[in-house]
């Protein structure tokens, strides 16, 4: 953490802090350049990129033709080449198009090439549910991309981590998607510091400590989700660990919350089969079973296409749901 | 007027199947000694695919996708650009590659199943190859455009086949290379045949060529079995990628007609969807002999040193393939080396857990025979 002592912050939004770190870095290292449907002129149609294209001109705050695998494709040539690109991609449910040359080149450009190329390349994606959006517009396949190794997958849940986590997968020099939840984009406002700060990636965060149980979660499910032991404290002492980086995953922090409590739930808001929660469930089995008291839910979105936005509040998780899963696995 | 700007149907050809100089062609201005290394890289391309294709029968190497028939198109490109200009390979450009200077030992190691085959040294502008097919056409615009960006004056060369061009990724490529005018060249070996699909049924498009007109820059038809043809429209394509004149824009499109004489890879059996009289009326364009004759007939070779050209092609070869033979294997930690810049803890552990693995068991019984 490169945090000075007497910093200045700014009040920011989850979004406004993604515009800062862009922009922090673009002033930094001229190498940095981003890409993307709308991200020019109109700032992106969540306002990512605001005012990036009149600070920094045409040859870095590039609008692409409409071709999400040509953003990716091209934007690997450039990491190749030198550049540091950062792509856009409107809604991670067009991130498709991209999927081959996200998994099949830019994970796998170093090892082919044993080191001699490398793609310091960021995919950002707004994602998850929640803002009545039409289809496409909602699904967390976080667990797609956490399949492929050579990529890391990064999913903050603060300001103050969107923009310190947004700076490191810039500065690594392995690619990075980057998934943003849109869901709490404006939600609310914390501190963030001015001027460039990096949160590691691979690290997670306590949220909130706790005896009773652990919870794991990212992204837009972490406000529910302490809602929920908020719900449940004084009853339940719940420990919520935001995993910030879904992989390489932290599982040291994973397991050492869980010896503490010996029950936990997961909650993410993707289908449960295939999920992140499995991986983490199996991750403690193997690490940590001997101190387990009870099976480990998941608390996950049905395992269906995600709703049109009519039904969507009863496909996500929210508090409710979350607090009756964490009975359950303190109940058992 | 520059032979880029012809009609795509009109194609370039300098060279008549007896290897006689057509009227009117401009044979490229070329001192003779590269005229005679283009034809000795040509006949190495050859031979090595000759060899290569017998390590594979042999048991000695994997499956490999053998190029006969396509070294002009392949060679003469690659000799066209400067040392400092970029070629992005498919998986059949063995011979772009050696005229490039990689050596043939790193080409057999890559079909060996060693990465460090594919590992370019850092003093080649050749990018790794790729295999998913039309995938590298972005990366090679999206190179182009990093260069330009940084005000380089580079010409970019990207390879692929009739096939790739159903591809949405050559649609993307080529439409990104238009709209920010990158200096790439797309050159498309069409060997009429996609495994075994034809021509005919990856495009109705009357030639691959007219695609460019679609993407606002210029697409040329050249005799992809013609050496001087192919050096001449990728000599120009370069220059122009380089250092366009007022109004032109960099990009081009060369679709180079030949014919692959082989199988798509050594496990395809071409006499399924193709006829071998197929196969022989295209025989007549060999671009050996084609080139030879018209090396012969302007004295630039004779029987005397087609013999040195034979023989030295031949030791370099076997060299090539007994020191790729006699390379150790690659360390079972490659496969974690190079996964991440520092690697992930999971990764870390996969590294740790195989090394205990070799310890317990020995590599003799985790190896298959």
């Amino acid at each position: 953490m490169s945090q000075s002592v007497q910093q200045t912050t700014q009040d920011l939004t989850l979004v406004q802090a993604v515009r800062d770190a862009l922009h922090d870095e673009m002033a930094r290292d001229e190498d940095v350049i981003v890409m993307g449907e709308d991200v020019g002129k109109n700032g992106g149609v969540f306002r990512a990129t605001e005012g990036l294209w009149e600070a920094f001109g045409d040859d870095r705050v590039i609008d692409t033709p409409l071709a999400e695998s040509g953003i990716v494709g091209t934007a690997i040539g450039m990491a190749a080449y030198g550049l540091k690109p950062v792509a856009e991609i409107q809604f991670l449910g067009f991130i498709y198009p991209a999927f081959d040359q996200i998994v099949s080149h830019a994970a796998r450009l170093r090892t082919r090439s044993r080191g001699r190329f490398t793609c310091p390349l960021v995919v950002r994606a707004p994602y998850g549910g929640g803002i009545r959006a039409p289809e496409h517009h909602s699904e967390s396949t976080e667990a797609f991309f956490a399949h492929q190794p050579g990529l890391k997958v990064v999913i903050p849940s603060t300001p103050h981590d969107a923009k310190g986590l947004l700076i490191s997968a810039i500065r690594d020099p392995d690619p990075v998607v980057f998934l943003e939840p849109k869901k709490i984009y404006r939600a609310f406002r914390e501190p963030v510091p001015d001027g460039a700060y990096e949160v590691p990636i691979g690290e997670a965060a306590v949220r909130r400590e706790g005896a009773d149980v652990s919870v794991y979660t990212w992204g837009a499910m972490t406000r529910p989700t302490m809602e929920a032991a908020e719900a449940l404290a004084g009853d339940v002492d719940v420990e919520v660990v935001d995993l910030r980086t879904i992989s390489p995953m932290d599982v040291d922090t994973i397991v050492a919350s869980f010896e503490k409590t010996g029950r936990a739930a997961v909650v993410h808001e993707a289908p449960k089969t295939g999920g992140i929660g499995a991986e983490i469930v199996a991750t403690l089995q193997e690490e940590a079973l001997v101190y387990q008291e009870a099976p480990i839910q998941r608390i996950a979105g049905f395992d269906t296409p995600f709703p049109l936005y009519a039904l969507e509040d009863y496909y996500l998780p929210d508090p409710a749901r979350i607090a009756d899963g964490i009975r359950e696995a303190v109940d058992f | 007027m520059s032979t880029l700007q012809r009609d795509p149907g009109d194609r370039v050809q300098v060279l008549d199947e007896a290897g006689q100089v057509l009227d009117g062609a401009t044979v490229p201005d070329l001192d003779d000694e590269t005229f005679v290394d283009l034809y000795r890289l040509m006949r190495l391309a050859r031979h090595f695919d000759e060899r290569a294709v017998s390590l594979q029968r042999q048991g000695r190497m994997g499956t490999f996708p053998p190029l006969a028939g396509q070294e002009a198109a392949q060679v003469a490109s690659a000799l066209a650009l400067a040392p400092e200009d970029w070629i992005f390979p498919s998986y059949r450009e063995h011979g772009a590659i050696l005229a490039r200077g990689l050596s043939m030992k790193r080409t057999l190691l890559y079909w060996m199943g060693d990465e460090h085959g594919n590992q370019m040294p850092e003093d080649l502008n050749v990018f790794t190859v790729s295999v998913p097919i039309a995938t590298q056409i972005p990366h090679a615009t999206g190179a182009a455009w990093a260069s330009k960006l940084r005000g380089e004056a580079r010409a970019f060369l990207v390879y692929f086949g009739d096939g790739a061009t159903s591809e949405g990724d050559f649609h993307e490529g080529l439409n990104f290379g238009g709209v920010f005018d990158v200096p790439c060249i797309y050159f498309c070996n069409n060997n009429q045949w996609a495994i075994s699909v034809p021509r005919s049924h990856q495009t109705a498009s009357r030639t691959i060529a007219q695609k460019a007109d679609a993407y606002g820059f210029e697409g040329v038809q050249v005799d992809g079995m013609d050496p001087l043809a192919v050096y001449q429209v990728t000599h120009e394509a370069a220059e122009k990628a380089r250092s366009p004149a007022e109004g032109e824009r960099r990009p081009t499109l060369i679709e180079a007609v030949q014919y692959r004489f082989g199988a798509h890879t050594t496990a395809d059996d071409p006499s399924i969807y193709r006829s071998e009289a197929e196969v022989e009326q295209w025989r007549r364009l060999d671009p050996l002999p084609r080139y030879e004759a018209f090396l012969r007939d302007t004295g630039r070779l004779d029987d005397e040193s087609v013999e040195a050209i034979d023989s030295a092609i031949a030791a370099e070869v076997s060299e090539a393939i007994e020191a790729a033979e006699d390379a150790p294997r690659p360390h079972p930690d490659d496969i974690f080396d190079f996964v991440y810049d520092e690697p992930t803890p999971r990764v870390a552990a996969g590294k740790d857990y195989l090394r205990a693995l070799r310890e317990r068991h020995g590599d003799d019984a985790l190896l298959e025979d």
